[in-house]
C-alpha cells in the first residue's frame, strides 16, 4: 500500500507484529495495533513494559527489528522514506517538554515552520500566536522556557508540535513530570485537541483521563498487548490477571 | 599639552634616576612602545580568532563518526595541551620554519621565509590555545541534554539544523566562562613570542631597557599596566556577550 493509495477509511496508524530490542533485551515481542482517524488512544501499563518505546518507534526516533509500523499507508521503517515527510504527519511530546531553552515561547513554536519547512516568518508568526492563545498562554509568548512552570511549558511544547500541523500527536507520559495542580491544565488542552479530531495516541498514567478521553485503551506488559477494549469494559470487567492486578495498583 | 607631558617625565627622570619613563619624554623610545603594542595586538586578536575556529571545528571533528578523525583530534589535544608552549613556539620556528619555501626578498639577493616570525608565533600559539578550546567546547555540546536534540529530531531538523540552532547556540552558553579563561592566558602567553624575536610589547620594553638601564623599573611597570589594561577589555568584552546570551533558568541565574 502505498502513499497516495490510503483513504481515512484505512487506519491512519497500523502497527504490525513490531519487534524492537535493546542489545540482547527485548522490549516489543510482537505488537500490533490499528489506528483510525480522529481516534484517540491510551497506552497503559507498569514502567518498563514497552509504552514509550512503542510511540518512539511511530516518529521513528527509535528503529525496530520487525514488523512494520505504517502512517497513512507509508511505512516508517522503510531506509528510503524521507523522514521530513513523516515528521510532518507526527508530533510529539515529551514527558521533561524538552523546549529550546535559548529561545522564547513564540519563537519555540515558530523555529521547526520556519527552519524546516521554509515557511515565511510572518505567516508562521501569525500561526504560533494563535496557537499560543489556544493552548492558554496569551501574555507568555515572550517568556523563556525558565521562566514558565512545567505545565506552561509542556502547553508550549503541543503547541510547538501543532505548528507542524501533523496528522498525528503522540504524548509520552507528558504529565508524570508535573504537579498535581498544572496537570490538568495540560489534560484540557489535550481533550480539547480530541474534540477537534486530532489524532492522539498517548503514554499515560492518568486513569481517570484515559477513561474520560479514550476511545480504546491498550494494556501493555512485558512487550506485549495483554488486553485491549474501549474504556468501558476495559476498566469494568478486564478479565486478564495482569491487566486486573495493574489497575488494583492504580486505581 | 605634549610637551608639558615630556618635562613632567624628564623632570622626574632627573630628580628620581632609577624612574625614567623614557618613552614618555623621548619620541624615538614612544615610537617603539606603539609598535610594540600594536604587534601585541595583532597577534592577540589574530590568535584569539584562529584558536576559537579551531576549537569550533574540532569540537565539531570530536563528534565525526570517523574514528580516524577522532583519533587525529585527540592526538592533537594532547600533545598542544601537554607540552609547554614556549618549547612549541621554538619548535614550529626552528625545526619547521627550516622546511617553509622561501622567497627572494626586496633587495634582489636575500633569501626570505614565506612565514615570518610573527606568522609563526600565530600559528604555534593559536594551535596551543586551540587544544584547549576543543575540550571547552566539547564540554559544553555535551552538556546539551539529548533529550532536547530529539525534540529537535522529532520536529524535523536534520543534523545540521540541529547542529547550527539548538547545539552551537546552547553548547556557546555553557562554554563560555571557561573559553574566557583560555583567551586571557592566550593574550598573556603571546609575550613568549620574544623567544623569537617577535618585535612584540614586551621585546620592545626589554630591548629599551638593554639601552638604558635607568627605564627597567618603568618599563616594567608600563608592561604591567597594558596587560591589565588589555585583559581588562577582553574580560570586560566577554562576560558583556555572556550577559547577552544569559537566559533564564538555563546555566547561571541572571544577575
Amino acid at each position: 500500500m502505498s502513499d497516495q493509495d490510503w483513504t481515512d477509511q484505512q487506519p491512519i496508524v497500523s502497527i504490525k507484529d513490531v519487534h524492537k530490542a535493546f542489545g540482547t533485551l527485548e522490549v516489543l515481542k510482537g505488537v500490533s495495533m490499528d489506528i483510525m482517524k480522529g481516534e484517540v488512544i491510551c497506552i497503559i501499563g507498569p514502567s518498563g513494559s514497552g509504552k514509550s518505546t512503542l510511540i518512539r518507534c511511530i516518529n521513528a526516533l527509535n528503529d525496530i527489528q520487525a514488523g512494520s509500523i505504517t502512517i497513512e499507508g507509508q511505512e516508517v521503517h522503510d531506509t528510503k522514506l524521507d523522514k521530513l515527510e513523516l515528521r510532518k504527519k507526527v508530533g510529539m511530546v515529551f514527558q521533561q517538554y524538552n523546549l529550546f531553552p535559548h529561545k522564547t515561547a513564540l519563537e519555540n513554536v515558530m523555529m521547526a515552520p520556519i527552519k524546516v519547512l521554509k515557511q515565511p516568518r510572518d505567516e508562521v508568526e501569525v500561526r504560533a500566536r494563535a496557537l499560543i492563545k489556544k493552548v492558554r498562554l496569551e501574555g507568555k509568548e515572550d517568556s523563556y522556557p525558565g521562566e514558565l512552570s512545567g505545565g506552561q511549558q509542556q502547553r508550549v511544547a503541543i503547541a510547538r508540535s501543532l505548528a507542524m500541523d501533523p496528522d498525528v500527536m503522540l504524548f509520552d507520559e507528558v504529565t508524570a513530570a508535573l504537579d498535581p495542580e498544572t496537570v490538568k491544565e495540560v489534560l484540557l488542552t489535550i481533550k480539547e485537541l480530541a474534540a477537534d479530531g486530532m489524532t492522539c495516541i498517548l503514554v499515560t498514567h492518568e486513569m481517570g483521563f484515559a477513561r474520560e478521553v479514550a476511545d480504546h485503551i491498550y494494556f501493555t506488559d512485558r512487550g506485549v498487548i495483554v488486553e485491549h477494549g474501549p474504556p468501558e469494559t476495559f476498566f469494568e470487567s478486564a478479565s486478564d490477571p495482569r491487566t486486573k492486578e495493574f489497575l488494583g495498583q492504580i486505581l | 599639552m605634549i610637551e608639558t607631558i615630556q618635562d613632567f617625565f624628564r623632570t622626574m627622570a632627573d630628580t628620581y634616576p632609577k624612574w625614567n619613563f623614557i618613552f614618555f619624554h623621548e619620541p624615538a623610545q614612544w615610537d617603539r612602545v606603539v609598535s610594540g603594542f600594536f604587534v601585541t595586538l595583532q597577534l592577540s586578536v589574530a590568535c584569539v580568532i584562529l584558536s576559537v575556529i579551531i576549537g569550533i571545528v574540532g569540537a565539531w571533528a570530536q563528534g565525526s563518526p570517523s574514528r580516524t578523525i577522532r583519533w587525529i583530534v585527540q592526538g592533537y589535544i594532547q600533545f598542544f595541551r601537554n607540552t609547554p608552549p614556549l618549547i612549541q613556539l621554538l619548535f614550529f620556528y626552528f625545526a619547521l620554519g627550516q622546511f617553509t619555501p622561501t622567497v627572494t626578498g626586496p633587495d634582489g639577493w636575500t633569501e626570505q621565509p614565506i612565514i615570518s616570525n610573527v606568522g609563526w608565533a600565530i600559528i604555534s600559539l593559536s594551535f596551543f590555545a586551540g587544544a584547549f578550546n576543543v575540550e571547552i567546547f566539547r564540554s559544553g555540546i555535551e552538556a546539551v541534554p539529548k533529550s532536547t536534540l530529539e525534540a529537535a529530531e522529532s520536529l524535523g531538523f536534520t543534523r545540521a539544523q540541529t547542529y547550527t540552532n539548538i547545539t552551537f547556540p546552547l553548547a556557546l552558553r555553557v562554554s563560555l566562562p571557561a573559553l574566557n579563561n583560555n583567551l586571557i592566558n592566550l593574550v598573556k602567553t603571546t609575550t613568549q613570542a620574544i623567544a623569537i624575536a617577535v618585535p612584540e610589547l614586551l621585546y620592545e620594553m626589554v630591548s629599551i631597557w638593554n639601552d638604558y638601564a635607568s627605564a627597567q623599573n618603568a618599563a616594567m611597570a608600563v608592561l604591567f599596566f597594558t596587560y591589565i589594561a588589555l585583559v581588562g577589555v577582553l574580560a570586560f568584552g566577554m562576560n558583556r556577550w555572556e550577559a547577552k546570551l544569559l537566559v533564564p533558568g538555563f546555566g547561571k541565574a541572571r544577575r
